[in-house]
């Protein structure tokens, strides 16, 4: 496969997999993603570190939703994932078949420094992505949500330490 | 990856020496165990994490939920952490403003 940049064609590798719907599946995507990042030399380690926990975020949203739609089922569907590669940019697809997930209607919690927020133990998980990424996308399909995100190699990690 | 978690004593603070990936297959296990320390008083905690190599918002997670049970209490909950890539995942999630985060455990029990 490739895609037209600029007159100059460039080969795009494509790597799919489907993981069962289980929390022990989430370091078998971080490796991989892990693994995928280490094998393009234009991305660090801290920016391979950067899908890898990004990954395991989109992988826990997809487990949770499909898991809390199974309704006891002992039938569960995969979490599908998508990898596209070019030389210094790695786009990843996570899609669960969990109903659905509007990202608008998610509930807003305190302040980090309010001490309310310790009331939630939840709502880190999306703030992350939209750090770690360059582009964040989360598509309703009719069966669940696809979350889209693009990491491209980066000179720093966009952080101060 | 595994998660091994170990427990120890050192004056007032319970200190859990945690080694391996935190996540939401292992962070259960982190919040039973420190579940399990409250239930029996222990309301001065330190989490150890120079030895974790992977945490994500379902691990931070537990440790706000702990927290937030200790200072029922009138107690703390402290961490241990000089990994950037851990630490960033603080940096980041602003948890580095609610949890006091030390490089070593003489350093949390010097207070």
């Amino acid at each position: 496969m490739t895609s037209p940049d600029a007159g100059v064609e460039t080969e795009v590798e494509l790597v799919e997999l489907d993981l069962p719907a289980k929390p022990e599946v989430v370091a078998v995507a971080r490796l991989v993603v892990g693994a995928l990042a280490a094998a393009d030399p234009m991305f660090s380690e801290d920016r391979a570190a950067d899908l890898r926990l990004a990954v395991s975020e989109a992988c826990t949203n997809a487990i949770q939703a499909q898991r809390s739609r199974s309704n006891g089922s002992t039938v569960i569907e995969p979490i599908n994932l998508r990898f596209e590669l070019t030389p210094g940019c790695i786009a990843v697809t996570v899609e669960d078949h969990g109903g659905g997930f509007d990202p608008g209607e998610l509930t807003t919690h305190p302040n980090i420094t309010d001490p309310e927020r310790l009331h939630h133990e939840g709502g880190l998980g999306i703030p992350l992505l939209q750090f770690l990424t360059d582009d964040l996308e989360f598509k309703a399909t009719e069966e669940g949500t696809v979350v889209a995100m693009t990491f491209l190699s980066r000179a720093d990690d966009g952080f101060e330490h | 990856m595994d998660l091994r978690i170990d427990v120890a004593e050192h004056g007032d603070w319970s200190v859990l020496q945690i080694r391996g990936e935190i996540d939401i297959a292992t962070a259960p296990r982190l919040r039973e165990q420190l579940i399990s320390l409250v239930n029996d008083q222990r309301y001065q905690l330190v989490v150890d994490m120079e030895a974790v190599e992977f945490i994500d918002s379902t691990g931070l997670g537990v440790l706000i939920g702990a927290l937030k049970r200790v200072r029922a209490h009138d107690g703390d909950l402290q961490v241990v952490l000089t990994n950037t890539r851990i630490l960033k995942v603080f940096e980041i999630t602003q948890l580095d403003t609610i949890f006091r985060i030390s490089p070593t455990l003489d350093a949390v029990v010097a207070g």
